[in-house]
């Protein structure tokens, strides 16, 4: 492998790459042509299912799940924005304040991570539970009726999905932050800025790629998520990959679950090429151009 | 604004964070307890008082073990082949100016940004069409094929700081290039390595939604619990939980602790005296 690292070799980036691309393109790549071929196919799992360009499956399957898109859309919204008020102010407290501290406070937010993502969410119940001091609480100050509860409701799930998927929003808004070079703030200062015009005119546009990523990176597996509302909500919470896994898995309706998912994917696309044309394809992907 | 004004912002924002903090561990900090929770029912969500019986018997839920075991078995094998083959593609992208580099950057990017559940149905589909049965070994290739892309970054990300010099030195002191690679390459991007391979790791064991989709039979840790949650959720289940979150706060921890002192290797330069 060493010659490989000469830098004039002119085949040895393509070398050092090929192994992981070819996985790439026959694991991730390949795949999505056979779930387009499977979309537009037209059958039972019975009689068999043949290729017969059926675009029909698309149209069908917005109209019959847009409640399901629009409420998968909605939860992820609202756990992004929840995220993003929850984050910023802890982002902005571990990088300009933490000092020594900041490695120490950065682990204590991806150690939920080091849990496990399905007993993380089971572990809501316990604090959502029809019995727990939270429901007490927000039952006795009249927030919930007397029979009121939180499991079961789209609350949970909005609940559930924002504590999962924190972490991916405090990362990128502490990352940005934490770049952001002091010295502008003395200037800012030096010049009589005030305290709210240095934060509006300084430190919030220069953390904006932090918050964009952190966006992102929180709405798209957010939107894409089921785990949540099958464990704290009950089907009239279900989201859209709730319908796409139970039509893969159990219902065995492979073009419809297939169309569905590209119908996700192709949204979430839109989301993400949108945002690189704004920052750029090296700040989306996090490659800062070849080491001197 | 007045100072006190401004000290009581301070302070409100501090307080804030803190808050914060306690909301993001006490999920955790429940599902340490509830491993030590007497439970008489069929589900582990109500307290009913403390007791060391899942401990003392980890795997007294038949299925758990060789759930456990898969988890164990397919994450270090994904581990071991996606944190060299992401390695390699690392040192290609950080090291070299060549045709296609922004595009590559882009295509190792796309699985990071599409969602779990259709790389899961995607894989599904084409094992489908080609009738391979789903088990053991498409899970390892699923696995892979999302660690991959979460190496790479980790890696170049470690990468974009090397100091190139000491290769150089180490060449001009009369090492050929494969001992430089060995000797003083491999040493200075071990943290990195290091720290990809724990996050490949992580991952792995905890990945349900794709697993779910190409496990056919075969039952992960994940997908015992997804099973159980149905049924009945013994406390054993917060047993392995917890073990899995002692292990990698450990492992954690070493690498860090690795990369303190790589960095430190790195930095003893010689005096100029």
């Amino acid at each position: 492998m060493a010659f490989l690292l000469r830098r004039r070799h002119a085949a040895a980036p393509y070398l050092l790459l090929a192994p992981g691309i070819g996985w790439l393109v026959l694991f991730f790549a390949v795949p999505l042509y056979y779930m387009a071929q499977i979309s537009l196919k037209e059958g039972s799992i019975d009689t068999g299912y043949r290729f017969t360009w059926h675009f029909q499956t698309y149209v069908d399957a917005i109209s019959n799940y847009s409640d399901q898109f629009l409420r998968s859309f909605e939860y992820a919204g609202l756990a992004t924005v929840l995220s993003l008020v929850i984050a910023y102010p802890l982002a902005y407290v571990i990088a300009f304040r933490g000092g020594r501290w900041r490695n120490a406070l950065l682990l204590l937010v991806i150690l939920p991570f080091f849990t496990t993502y399905l007993v993380r969410t089971l572990s809501w119940e316990t604090i959502l539970d029809d019995d727990g001091w939270i429901v007490h609480v927000l039952q006795s100050v009249g927030l919930l009726g007397h029979h009121g509860r939180l499991l079961a409701t789209g609350t949970a799930v909005v609940t559930g999905i924002t504590y999962n998927f924190l972490p991916f929003m405090i990362l990128p808004l502490y990352a940005s932050l934490e770049r952001i070079d002091k010295r502008l703030h003395e200037a800012a200062y030096d010049l009589y800025g005030r305290r709210r015009d240095v934060f509006l005119r300084v430190t919030l546009p220069l953390s904006a790629p932090g918050i964009v990523a952190g966006v992102l990176l929180t709405f798209i597996p957010a939107a894409g998520d089921f785990v949540n509302a099958q464990l704290l909500g009950t089907p009239r919470q279900s989201m859209i990959g709730n319908v796409i896994q139970s039509r893969y898995l159990e219902v065995t309706d492979y073009p419809t679950a297939a169309a569905l998912s590209f119908i996700l994917m192709a949204i979430i696309l839109v989301l993400v090429l949108a945002y690189a044309k704004i920052a750029g394809t090296e700040e989306l992907t996090g490659a800062e151009g070849v080491a001197a | 604004m007045t100072r006190v004004g401004r000290r009581l912002l301070d302070q409100s924002l501090n307080l804030y964070s803190g808050l914060v903090l306690v909301y993001l561990m006490t999920p955790i900090a429940i599902i340490l307890l509830f491993s030590f929770n007497d439970t008489k029912s069929r589900f582990n969500f109500v307290w009913q008082g403390f007791t060391l019986k899942s401990w003392k018997d980890p795997f007294g839920v038949p299925g758990l073990l060789d759930a456990m075991k898969s988890s164990v078995e397919i994450a270090t094998l994904s581990t071991l082949i996606a944190t060299v083959l992401g390695t390699m593609m690392a040192l290609a992208l950080v090291r070299y100016e060549f045709r296609g580099r922004g595009a590559t950057n882009l295509f190792i990017f796309l699985p990071l940004a599409s969602p779990e559940v259709v790389l899961g149905a995607s894989l599904l589909s084409m094992f489908l069409s080609l009738g391979v049965a789903t088990g053991f070994t498409t899970i390892l290739i699923a696995h892979v094929m999302f660690n991959v892309s979460f190496v790479v970054v980790t890696v170049r990300s470690r990468l974009i700081g090397f100091d190139r010099s000491l290769e150089e030195a180490a060449q001009d002191l009369g090492a050929n290039r494969f001992q430089t690679f060995m000797r003083v390459t491999l040493p200075l991007i071990m943290p990195g390595v290091l720290a990809a391979a724990l996050l490949a790791f992580a991952l792995s064991i905890d990945d349900f939604v794709i697993t779910n989709f190409n496990a056919g039979s075969t039952v992960t840790y994940p997908l015992f619990i997804w099973g159980a949650a149905r049924i009945a959720i013994p406390p054993q289940v917060n047993v392995m939980a917890a073990m899995i979150f002692m292990v990698t706060l450990v492992a954690m921890l070493l690498t860090v602790w690795q990369q303190r002192r790589a960095e430190r290797m790195a930095s003893m330069v010689p005096s100029e005296a």
